[in-house]
């Protein structure tokens, strides 16, 4: 198992290296001179030369990759083009809301999903199955911008539980997560209802494998199979898309932060990229390639402590 | 004593019939074997006993168990009595088992469910149990995994969890159809020894006489869904009341005729053939090691000669299979096809590939299920250069569905439509459509059932006398071999350790391995 982790961490810093060489290079290929863009079309020659020497466009590609990676590593992402402060702090502002987003979207999720996902399963061809299957489609399908308006209406306006948007900050905790909670929970829905979809299926191909008679020959009834043994046999596919959310879910939002008003890393990187602010762009893309490495090492972990067959296997 | 008696037993799932008026009893300290065929209602038998029975079953007459009816009592109720007084063994060990929790967990659960002893109680009795199924501690300790045993071990891991509560009866549901020979032989020695030391009654179900007629003490013989035949094992083979227990008796036994000389010229010669496979890397950067799977193995098949291949599970026959047909890339040796080599490290060309065909084990598996027959039997027509189309093409499908027993229709359904032994047909009639000299037979009567069975090596031997086939018969099946060949191989980890004239193998093995299998493979005619 050691050696599992081990293998999966070396994995890890590879990745990262590769994703950061790629992005680096990506952005450098993008066409246009950030520091004329930054200084308008009337700029003089000299003027963006002097911009050009004073940001450190000048130097070779090699000595900037790295000065940009080692900075990095050390929480210096450099200076925003546009506002002139430090792209860490834009950055960390931003993480504090998109973060405890994500996770108490994805918490919500797997909150609604597991139950709904094991009562469908487990009582497959039921009403509550048909229900469950209706109504997670019909969550897949929905527009989330169109739900968030919904709710903001609903909830927010006639009923007035939830303020319509914005974040007062964490000074408050209560008051920010009261905040986060209407956005999580339309961001919740969609996935919750992926999620639930996934936990049905493979909780009933687990439900038909052999071991399941066996447990039943045992002497367990079928929910004490179903807890016992079925369960843990179908997190593979659940652990996999749960995975993929959490990254999703990072960076994805940037609809719902705009209609709730969060200052979040999508609406950043957005207006980032309008700015041609390629600095702030170039982290923000590498701080989201670094969380789903991290968060895809994290399942692998999850992977082997689920099924012992994979703890030898790379 | 009698402790479980069978009354008119109906069973039907759906509209469909599945059991008619069965009978059974069973005593303790007493085996009793229930034969059947595939469908024959033999496993559903088993289930009505401890009601484990599939959706939409409708079950009538009466399952006495211990002083209670089995139909009448709760589903509570036969939760207690599972496990605690019903132990069961199924027939798959590699899947009866939770991949996910130790060996231990999984026997313990058994006492657990039960709350017949604490936690550490428990687990020791899962030791204690482990150790009387062969698992001593040194080897298994409790943390093993399922993956990490072989089937033989898995199925011991099955019954001890079935015995660990030392239940009153034992149902094995074709507890050695998986495993190989040998290892069957050590599953049935050490069920009878569970029955002589706790006096429990064992139910066992198989397809397969040899296995039941030595150690079972009575025998129910089942036939859709109906007993034909029951009583003590040697009155019922000494009687042969029922024409059936005569037909699968026969069949059992069954050896067809063969008139085909073999010539001296070989279609296949193998000489020096080395298959190694690359195991994972133990180290980061280490070389990785290799498993060497067929170790130097020379030998060929004459034209017209049926020869066969043995060995048990991992041996090497399927490693050595895939590499003739040139699915691998061997290391090194020589396969001369027809007097022509194909080298070491080199595909084998279209040519000399087409007069090989095989016919594998998995009727089904190895069919493209959204294919119409005609398309599946046509196949192999990519082999040649003017292959027919058309008119010709159906033709000679129909032709060739024909010379296998079945009718030219058939070509226009598909596969699921077919019985097991049907689809075994079509399987030899898409290795025969192009006039191959070679089939190579992978196991392709391992999953029939027996009377099936003798119909297909019926086949297989007049269509090698009227168009001059050679077979290589690969098989872990000793009497099918027997039966079906003129010369036979004896395969072990890789090598070949013994060949010769089949007879004179059967009868005067050399090598202690052939005599360890042929000891441990059942035989029916002792019984008599």
């Amino acid at each position: 198992m050691l050696r599992y982790i081990l293998k999966r961490l070396i994995s890890l810093g590879l990745s990262l290296i590769a994703a950061s060489v790629l992005i680096f290079v990506a952005i450098e290929i993008i066409p246009g001179d950030a520091a004329a863009y930054m200084l308008g079309i009337n700029a003089s020659p000299e003027a963006v030369a002097a911009l050009r020497e004073q940001i450190g466009l000048n130097q070779s590609d090699f000595t900037r990759y790295f000065d940009w990676a080692t900075g990095m590593l050390r929480g210096d992402f450099g200076i925003s083009y546009t506002y002139r402060v430090p792209v860490a702090d834009m950055i960390s502002n931003r993480l504090w809301v998109s973060l405890p987003l994500a996770m108490y979207a994805l918490f919500l999720s797997t909150l609604i999903a597991f139950p709904i996902g094991i009562i469908a399963a487990s009582k497959r061809g039921s009403v509550a199955d048909w229900m469950v299957m209706g109504g997670t489609q019909l969550g897949v399908a929905i527009p989330n911008f169109w739900f968030a308006m919904l709710m903001v209406q609903l909830l927010a306006i006639k009923y007035q539980f939830f303020t319509a948007g914005g974040f007062p900050g964490w000074d408050n905790f209560w008051l920010g997560m009261k905040a986060l909670t209407l956005p999580a929970f339309v961001l919740a829905l969609p996935q919750a209802s992926i999620l639930a979809r996934v936990m049905r299926s493979a909780l009933l191909d687990t439900l038909t494998e052999d071991f399941m008679r066996t447990a039943r020959a045992k002497g367990r009834t079928r929910r004490g199979a179903l807890v016992h043994h079925a369960l843990r046999n179908a997190m593979i596919p659940v652990l996999t898309i749960i995975g993929l959310q959490f990254s999703f879910l990072l960076a994805g939002a940037i609809i719902i932060e705009k209609i709730f008003f969060l200052p979040g890393l999508g609406s950043l990187i957005l207006t980032a990229i309008s700015q041609r602010d390629l600095i702030v762009v170039e982290s923000v893309v590498m701080l989201l390639v670094f969380a789903v490495i991290v968060v895809t090492f994290v399942v692998d972990i999850t992977y082997a402590l689920v099924d012992p067959r994979l703890r030898r296997r790379v | 004593m009698t402790l479980l008696q069978i009354k008119n037993l109906n069973l039907s799932i759906g509209d469909t019939e599945i059991l008619r008026d069965v009978s059974l009893t069973a005593e303790a300290g007493k085996i009793v074997a229930v034969i059947g065929e595939s469908g024959s209602g033999k496993s559903m038998t088993a289930y009505c006993i401890n009601q484990l029975l599939p959706r939409g079953a409708q079950v009538s007459g009466q399952v006495m168990f211990n002083g209670q009816d089995m139909l009448q009592i709760s589903e509570r109720e036969l939760c207690g009595i599972r496990g605690q007084d019903i132990g069961m063994v199924f027939q798959e060990p590699m899947t009866a088992l939770n991949p996910v929790q130790t060996i231990g967990a999984q026997v313990a659960e058994t006492v657990l469910i039960h709350g017949a002893a604490s936690k550490a109680e428990a687990l020791k009795i899962a030791r204690e149990t482990l150790n009387r199924v062969g698992l001593p501690e040194a080897e298994f300790p409790l943390g093993r995994y399922p993956h990490e045993l072989s089937g033989g071990q898995r199925q011991r891991v099955v019954i001890a969890l079935a015995i660990a509560l030392r239940p009153k009866l034992l149902i094995a549901d074709e507890p050695t159809t998986a495993l190989d020979v040998t290892t069957q032989a050590q599953i049935l020695e050490l069920l009878q020894k569970l029955v002589r030391e706790d006096g429990m009654a064992l139910l066992l179900i198989s397809h397969d006489l040899g296995v039941v007629a030595n150690v079972a003490d009575n025998i129910a013989i089942m036939r859709r869904g109906e007993i034909v035949e029951s009583g003590p094992v040697k009155q019922v083979f000494a009687e042969m009341n029922h024409e059936y227990t005569r037909a699968l008796f026969a069949a059992s036994n069954h050896v067809p005729e063969r008139n085909a000389e073999a010539a001296e010229m070989p279609i296949l010669k193998v000489s020096g053939l080395v298959r190694d496979y690359v195991l994972p890397r133990k180290t980061a950067f280490g070389v990785p090691p290799k498993l060497r799977a067929v170790n130097d193995v020379s030998f060929e098949v004459k034209r017209g000669e049926s020869l066969g291949l043995v060995g048990e599970s991992g041996c090497g026959k399927s490693t050595l299979t895939r590499a003739i047909l040139g699915l691998d890339v061997v290391q090194s040796g020589l396969i001369e096809i027809d007097g022509q080599a194909v080298t070491a490290g080199h595909k084998v060309p279209r040519e000399l590939r087409r007069k090989m065909q095989v016919v594998f084990q998995d009727p089904y598996g190895s069919f493209n299920p959204r294919h119409k027959v005609a398309k599946l039997v046509a196949e192999p027509f990519h082999l040649l250069d003017d292959a027919p189309k058309g008119t010709a093409r159906r033709q000679a499908v129909e032709k060739t569905l024909i010379e296998v027993g079945m009718l030219t229709q058939d070509a226009d359904k598909y596969i699921h439509e077919f019985s097991g032994g049907q689809r075994q047909r079509i399987a030899i009639a898409r290795a025969l459509i192009i006039k191959p000299e070679l089939i190579i037979l992978d196991e392709a009567v391992s999953a029939l059932d027996v009377s099936i069975r003798a119909q297909i090596l019926d086949l297989l031997a007049e269509l090698s006398d009227r168009l001059g086939l050679s077979y290589l018969f690969i098989s872990h099946d000793l009497s099918v071999v027997r039966a079906i060949t003129d010369r036979v191989m004896v395969m072990k980890s890789g090598k070949i350790v013994e060949t010769g004239e089949t007879e004179a193998v059967f009868n005067t093995p050399k090598h202690h391995y052939t005599k360890a299998l042929i000891d441990a493979a059942p035989v029916l005619e002792n019984v008599r």
